[in-house]
């Protein structure tokens, strides 16, 4: 019989909060983490906001030896190494002694690009023809894999440690990855999560693209608008979410306390055929990729109350609305609780969905519903579909059963996770 | 610069590399770096970077690979500085 997986131990390293406690304090207060970014400005960029984790300098002390903070450039990974930290030690998890790794413990943490700043200083350098004056860390911090490469060195893994990604599904990705290596009884704890670098380098493209919102440089926290008639684009962000899962046999025999369960979910892609694009998603995919999830949870989709979507604050939120209401079947009053949490932190791109997993997580054990900002002029398609009580502007004192976390990528691609609040049975 | 000086010069950047459980007391003139000090190979490069740079030097490969004791970089340092 496979395995049941429950959440032992979170950690974050977002931009409106890092840690654990302040960020359930920020989320149920609504504090937003979107600044304006001078830098951005100096750069000639259109969007000059952003939102990145604040990070104390004297805190890295506690994460890194002073020889590993040596020439530490990758965002990814200080923020990636604090958050995935923080949820071992909140599982009750030591780091494992110096002559035996937790041969049973692995890691599966993801990455969209790391090391960004590390591999410009590098590539200057390389230009400059001083290749041999690059050090020894170059690689270790601009390898995708560098993250999970430190964590696991960090706390001693010594079952399957890997980085996947997958665009803006790579957070979630991690939490199925990781989750089906406990079903399938490879591994008994996973550390998941993924992370994202910041900066001009990482956000430049997007900026490119013209789909970031470039009126609101002078109001960044008003710029983020999940869901709204106004909404004009994601706002960048970085930073990292992480959990640990475990069987629910070793959860109980350590006496670890029980965030949430994780019953299920799905991974597919739209193939960027039928209105699929690398940037689109193919509608048919996401519904059958959320109606998949459901099925694989063992659970009827009313039985679903709340959602977190992905709803980055684009034109294509009424289409992700739209999706979720068929693939579940349900609209108006019947459609369960939803919020986007990039009204917040906006869209912290491979780090977005642990990040999202996280502060999802907290819902279900807290038992509430955090609220979406900057939605007071709802997208009239959106309002046509669900019923505006179900789509609170404040956090709402609810705890949720269970709850559905979707994320989307590009490249067509998408996850969608199903936990459930844990009772002890 | 005094030999006393020098020694101490090298003795700081070394320090740097030592991983968390050996002491900079355990640093002499014959420690190895791998063998004796436990210092991580991938940082034999960033060490020979630091003594260029303190040192007003430059490494050749040949001399990378000579530099396996402390004395040895200190021979190494001598005779470069001596040829400038």
């Amino acid at each position: 019989m496979d395995k049941r997986v429950v959440i032992t131990g979170l950690g974050v390293c977002a931009p409106n909060a890092v840690g654990i406690k302040a960020f359930s304090r920020a989320m149920a207060e609504g504090k937003s983490g979107i600044r304006f970014v001078p830098q951005l400005k100096e750069l000639g960029f259109g969007c000059q906001i952003a939102g990145a984790p604040v990070i104390a300098e004297d805190l890295l002390g506690a994460y890194f030896t002073p020889l590993q903070l040596r020439d530490l450039k990758a965002t990814g990974i200080i923020y990636g190494v604090m958050a995935g930290t923080d949820a071992w030690a909140d599982a009750g998890l030591a780091k494992a002694p110096d002559d035996a790794p937790h041969w049973q413990g692995g890691v599966v943490f993801g990455s969209g690009t790391l090391g960004v700043d590390k591999f410009h200083e590098a590539m200057l350098q390389v230009d400059r023809g001083e290749v041999r004056r690059l050090g020894s860390t170059t690689v270790i911090q601009t390898m995708a894999s560098g993250v999970s490469a430190y964590l696991g060195g960090i706390l001693g893994c010594g079952n399957q440690v890997t980085t996947n990604s997958s665009a803006c599904t790579t957070g979630t990705e991690s939490v199925l990855m990781g989750y089906e290596r406990i079903v399938s009884g490879q591994a008994e704890y996973m550390l998941v999560g993924s992370c994202s670098d910041s900066g001009p380098y990482v956000w430049s493209g997007f900026d490119a693209m013209r789909i970031l919102p470039r009126k609101y440089n002078a109001d960044p926290e008003k710029a983020s608008r999940p869901m709204s008639a106004s909404a004009s684009g994601f706002v960048p962000g970085s930073g990292a979410g992480a959990l640990v899962l475990e069987s629910l046999e070793s959860a109980r025999a350590r006496g670890a306390k029980i965030y949430a369960e994780v019953l299920g979910g799905a991974l597919n892609s739209g193939g960027q055929r039928a209105g699929g694009s690398m940037t689109a998603p193919n509608s048919e995919a996401v519904q059958r990729c959320i109606v998949q999830a459901v099925r694989n949870a063992g659970i009827a989709p009313e039985a679903i109350d709340a959602v977190n979507g992905h709803l980055t604050a684009t034109s294509k939120d009424a289409l992700e609305i739209e999706n979720w209401s068929r693939a579940l079947g349900r609209e108006g009053s019947q459609f369960p609780y939803v919020n986007s949490f990039k009204g917040y932190f906006g869209h912290c791109l491979s780090a977005a969905g642990s990040i999202e997993c996280v502060a999802s997580v907290l819902q279900v054990h807290l038992g509430k519903v955090f609220g979406n900002p900057n939605c007071e002029d709802l997208h009239p398609e959106i309002k046509s579909k669900v019923d505006e009580a179900k789509i609170p502007r404040q956090t709402l004192d609810y705890g949720p059963q269970i709850l559905a976390k979707a994320s989307f990528g590009f490249g067509d691609v998408n996850a969608c996770v199903i936990f459930k609040r844990f009772r002890g049975d | 610069m005094e030999e006393s000086t020098k020694y101490d010069t090298l003795k700081r950047i070394i320090s740097i590399y030592l991983p968390e459980d050996v002491s900079v007391d355990a640093i002499g003139a014959q420690s190895h770096l791998i063998n004796d000090l436990n210092i991580n190979s991938a940082h034999l490069v960033d060490i020979v970077l630091d003594v260029e740079d303190e040192f007003d030097i430059m490494f050749e490969n040949d001399d990378m690979e000579r530099m396996q004791t402390v004395e040895d970089a200190l021979k190494i340092i001598d005779i470069k500085r001596s040829k400038k």
